[in-house]
């Protein structure tokens, strides 16, 4: 089920900022162990939403070339402070997580 | 393919048609996972041919869309760079790195609320001029890119 990621939401102004820090490895599928020099099977997340208050406000799709533990930022309007900010992710061997946090 | 092909990427009827889906909760992100990821884009070697796939064959440079990245970056593996457009009505933005294996490398939809405004960390092979490209709810797209130095990579081991 993967690990856990980390989620902060605070308002600044009158949108809510969201940081998002996943933990996963983002294995693109082209470097290789230096023991048996056959690369690493490709592990990726490939799509991932957020939602705050029970509404999808961004829905991604992504490549290998995000970075390992994969850190995202987002901008929501229309939020409040005490909304549920819900995130989940999906990579390509069908694993998934799934994490919350309110806003502050 | 084309009907499940979701993103920036298809006309504004469609993407119409998705904000409603989506305010009305019909796509739930566990129904839209991995069926809907666009193989083809991704997997693309080259940004034409990638920009092709998520429809975005013809595209104008814009000022209103901002792309902050570092002019080098020491380390290949994490480069933070940050997209804000300010062009009204951007409903997705993606983005391309022309020399790496596979040059897309995100795409994001925006709905109920959320800003054109996306911050991310990228992994780049080598020194490439970095592209995003912003969709409007009327189908039109949109670029900005800049130049990013690698001094080393962040694709090999």
């Amino acid at each position: 089920m993967g690990s856990p990621m980390k989620v902060r939401a605070q308002m600044k102004g009158d949108f809510a900022d969201i940081k998002i820090l996943m933990s996963h490895p983002m294995e693109t599928g082209q470097r290789k162990d230096p023991k048996t020099n056959q690369p690493f099977p490709a592990l990726f997340i490939q799509q991932f939403s957020v939602e705050v208050g029970g509404k999808v406000v961004v829905q991604a799709e992504t490549g290998t070339a995000i970075s390992t533990n994969p850190v995202f930022g987002f901008k929501v309007k229309g939020a409040k402070a005490g909304d549920k900010v819900v995130v989940k992710w999906q990579d390509n061997k069908g694993d998934s997580r799934t994490d919350e946090a309110t806003i502050a | 393919m084309d009907t499940l092909r979701r993103t920036v990427l298809k006309g504004a009827s469609a993407s119409g048609v998705l904000a409603t889906a989506l305010a009305a909760g019909l796509l739930k992100p566990t129904q839209v996972l991995a069926s809907e990821w666009n193989k083809a884009a991704f997997e693309a070697k080259d940004t034409p041919a990638a920009m092709k796939a998520v429809g975005a064959a013809t595209t104008a440079e814009s000022k209103d869309l901002k792309l902050t990245a570092p002019d080098i970056a020491e380390n290949g593996a994490v480069v933070p760079i940050d997209i804000s457009s300010g062009i009204p009505n951007t409903i997705s933005i993606a983005v391309f790195v022309d020399k790496n294996p596979s040059p897309l490398t995100a795409a994001f939809n925006f709905a109920n609320g959320a800003m054109a405004d996306a911050s991310l960390r990228i992994k780049m092979g080598q020194t490439s001029i970095v592209r995003a490209v912003a969709k409007t709810a009327d189908g039109k797209f949109y670029t900005a890119s800049k130049e990013v130095k690698v001094t080393a990579g962040g694709c090999g081991g």
